[in-house]
């Protein structure tokens, strides 16, 4: 790690996008997440790190509700996008979806062709009036998530015909097609190999001109590589939360401090 | 030795040989076990098998064959003119069969001794009112010819029991001295075993084959004789089915063919959508409480016999559709469409009421399968449940979808019961779905069933009929598989 690098990284904007308050999830009888308060800002790249099972992704899922659809989930405290709460009644969480992107864990490309996989999201939101301007979106989509120069040329082939880290840039082109706010990373490259992993984070890091992105990352060296923010979470308690350069040079938790000299985790 | 006996010594050897195996390993190390290669039950297994396998395989293939050889010199001492006209060899050997089997009763409840029923003569004893008495009942007086029969066959099955009996025995006690000396600490009794399960396996699994080949073959043979009897343009391209039996039939596939294509599109009609609504209903909707009250219901219906379902289509759905389309109970939609309460639709539906369960129940297992990370993929992208079903996971479980299709369809093109009691008896071509038709199965079984001659091509036709069948219902679960694989491989 190259600690000069990362000390100089500066935060583009202070504006805030996302902002949690008190938020306490549970799983049946489990306590999963214990009153976390975050605030993340707009076009950066926020990290979250921790051992496993220490409530980073289900905090994320939380973000777009994607936690709904598991029926033994409840959720407490309050998680405000720019200003308003997602978890007011009268939030559609599938219109919240739209606004807040989500890239999984493992490559999911539907079994449709890359044209497809990428037009789905802007079909289903009805962004196209026509087929030019669809053909618009799926090129600027593949061409922001740096995948259209190795696909343009058979966009009719079936997306999960291409390699793990195309896979994944091609559902990040799928996730940003829907044009959304935030996007959010569940260990985006844990099943990538070292080459997909280099392309997909020089990809995060172009991401946060348009986009506030909150990735979950097992990789400590990932986190400080890509991240302006790192939140550390410890056992459900959001244990830490400040400048990347900051939470891993000069960690004020002893927490902190043991899981990244690698003592916990 | 009566088999039943031999059998009980056999197996009581072979417990005998598994314990021997058994104390001889572990003797040959002192009594510990972990000088031996395998574990003491190990050689003990293989002194068992190697007593039980050659002498029941032995036992089982002689019970086969004593049977047909002793038969075959038998007969070859019955003179011709013994025979009745029009009749077959067959008739006095199984007149044979019984005075021989009759004899021996009279031997087993004390009433003769084996001497005397060797001694007998048919000229001055009557054998007839002799067997009566020890409860067997003969047909016609006994002959000299028949009784030298019956004696014959007596002594050479007898002889044939002494003598397999001999030979299984010796097969055992040779098994088990000949794995006996095996059984010491270096024998790999375990690899020997694990070789006689894999035998056991194989042959499981090729009797499952042999018994398809052997179906298949006896369909042929007889529509071999059917088309040497009648022509085969006739079976595959008339229009026709008339069978007549005082001959000159016309004996055409293609209406039956018809009839079974038309119901079962119908069956499918009805079952196809009701049940795929219900697995993604059951699969993606429902919550644990509903799905295992609502599963195992679904399934109860897989579990009714097809002849409740044709009562159901016979008292139920059949005067319900003449009630809607005809004039029963003088027509609630005043519509005279349908005359009768058998119909192509009344079938059609019955059955595709029974293949609900078939289709919900498969395509639940397929949806199940789609891997929740394509849900969560578009759930994620702000997609509603139902646009999920419909554009992801559909399109990834339809290869399987159509494998449970064709799957029920072959079920419904075999189905005889409900078309039997549904459907009605006339065979023709029409599209009308109120007027009565029949199918394949339904004329199998009339054809088969009848007071005729075997011999006729109204009778052997029945086979040509099956064997159509099997080949399109084959045909079908040969398409749906080739579909599931090529598809599947592409998605996973």
């Amino acid at each position: 790690m190259n600690t000069m690098n990362m000390l100089d990284k500066t935060l583009d904007t202070n504006t805030t996008k996302i902002t949690a308050r008190d938020v306490n999830v549970y799983y049946g009888d489990t306590h999963a997440i214990k009153d976390v308060n975050v605030e993340i800002a707009a076009n950066t790249v926020t990290a979250f790190i921790g051992p496993s099972g220490c409530g980073k992704s289900t905090f994320l899922r939380c973000i777009n509700r994607m936690n709904d659809t598991i029926d033994v989930c409840r959720v407490t405290g309050d998680i405000l996008l720019d200003g308003e709460d997602i978890y007011d009644k009268r939030v559609d969480p599938v219109q919240l979806r739209a606004k807040v992107g989500m890239v999984f864990q493992k490559p999911n490309p539907f079994p449709k062709s890359i044209y497809d996989n990428v037009a789905y999201g802007p079909r289903i939101h009805g962004l196209s009036k026509n087929k030019s301007e669809m053909d618009e979106i799926v090129e600027k989509s593949l061409r922001r998530a740096a995948i259209w120069e190795e696909v343009k040329d058979r966009l009719d082939a079936p997306g999960t015909g291409l390699s793990g880290g195309q896979q994944q840039r091609l559902c990040i082109a799928r996730a940003i097609a829907t044009e959304p706010e935030v996007l959010l990373m569940d260990e985006p490259c844990s099943a990538l190999d070292p080459i997909a992993t280099a392309q997909v984070e020089e990809l995060i890091d172009e991401l946060r001109a348009n986009y506030s992105v909150v990735i979950v990352t097992h990789s400590m060296q990932q986190a400080a590589r890509v991240s302006q923010k790192t939140a550390f979470f410890h056992l459900g308690n959001l244990v830490e939360f400040g400048a990347t350069g900051q939470i891993f040079t000069n960690p004020e938790d002893p927490r902190t401090e043991s899981y990244i000299t690698g003592r916990i985790g | 030795m009566p088999t039943f006996w031999l059998v009980v010594v056999l197996l009581a050897l072979t417990a005998l040989g598994f314990w021997f195996g058994r104390r001889r390993a572990l003797a040959s190390v002192q009594g510990n076990p972990r000088h031996l290669h395998s574990l003491p039950i190990y050689y003990g297994a293989n002194v068992a098998m190697s007593i039980a396998i050659p002498a029941l395989l032995i036992l089982v293939i002689w019970l086969l064959a004593q049977p047909l050889l002793i038969e075959n010199r038998v007969s070859a001492t019955i003179p011709q003119e013994l025979i009745p006209e029009n009749t077959s060899i067959g008739l006095v050997m199984s007149d044979v069969r019984r005075l021989a089997e009759g004899l021996d009763q009279a031997v087993d409840q004390n009433v003769m001794t084996t001497a005397e029923t060797l001694a007998l003569d048919a000229s001055t004893t009557d054998v007839r009112e002799l067997l009566g008495t020890v409860g067997v009942a003969l047909g016609s007086e006994v002959r000299p010819e028949v009784l030298a029969a019956a004696q014959s066959y007596r002594q050479l099955s007898s002889t044939g029991s002494t003598a397999m009996a001999v030979v299984c025995l010796v097969l055992a006690l040779v098994g088990f001295g000949l794995s006996a000396r095996h059984t010491n600490k270096e024998f790999r009794a375990r690899n020997v075993v694990e070789r006689g399960v894999l035998a056991l396996l194989i042959l499981a699994a090729s009797l499952a084959i042999l018994t398809t080949v052997g179906i298949v073959l006896s369909m042929l043979f007889e529509t071999v004789n059917f088309f040497g009897l009648h022509a085969w343009t006739d079976f595959f391209f008339g229009s026709t089915w008339a069978p007549n039996f005082r001959g000159d039939s016309e004996l055409s596939m293609l209406p039956l063919l018809w009839g079974t294509l038309y119901i079962s599109a119908i069956a499918l009609l009805v079952a196809v959508p009701v049940g795929l609504f219900a697995a993604i209903y059951l699969s993606e909707y429902a919550g644990p409480a509903v799905r295992s009250l609502a599963k195992p219901l679904l399934e109860i219906l897989a579990g009714i016999p097809t002849i409740v379902y044709g009562l159901f289509a016979l008292l139920t759905v059949g005067p319900l559709l003449l009630n809607l389309f005809g004039q029963g109970e003088n027509g609630i939609l005043g519509l005279s469409w349908m005359t009768g309460a058998t119909s192509v639709l009344t079938a059609g539906v019955v059955m595709g009421i029974m293949l609900i369960p078939f289709v919900s129940s498969l395509s639940d297992d397929i949806i199940n399968a789609v891997p929740q990370s394509l849900r969560d993929g578009s759930l994620g992208l702000g997609a509603t449940r139902s646009e999920t079903i419909r554009q992801v996971v559909l399109p990834a479980a339809l290869p399987g979808i159509v494998g449970a299709i064709l799957l029920a369809a072959s079920r419904a093109i075999g189905e005889t019961m409900i078309v039997v009691m549904g459907a009605g008896a006339i065979a023709k071509f029409s599209a009308n779905p109120f007027e009565s038709m029949t199918t394949i199965t339904t004329r199998v079984v009339s054809q088969l069933t009848g007071d005729t001659d075997f011999a006729s091509p109204e009778t052997l036709v029945a086979f040509a009929l099956g064997l159509s069948l099997f080949v399109l219902t084959l045909g079908l679960n040969v398409l749906a598989l080739y579909i599931v694989r090529k598809y599947r491989e592409q998605y996973d």
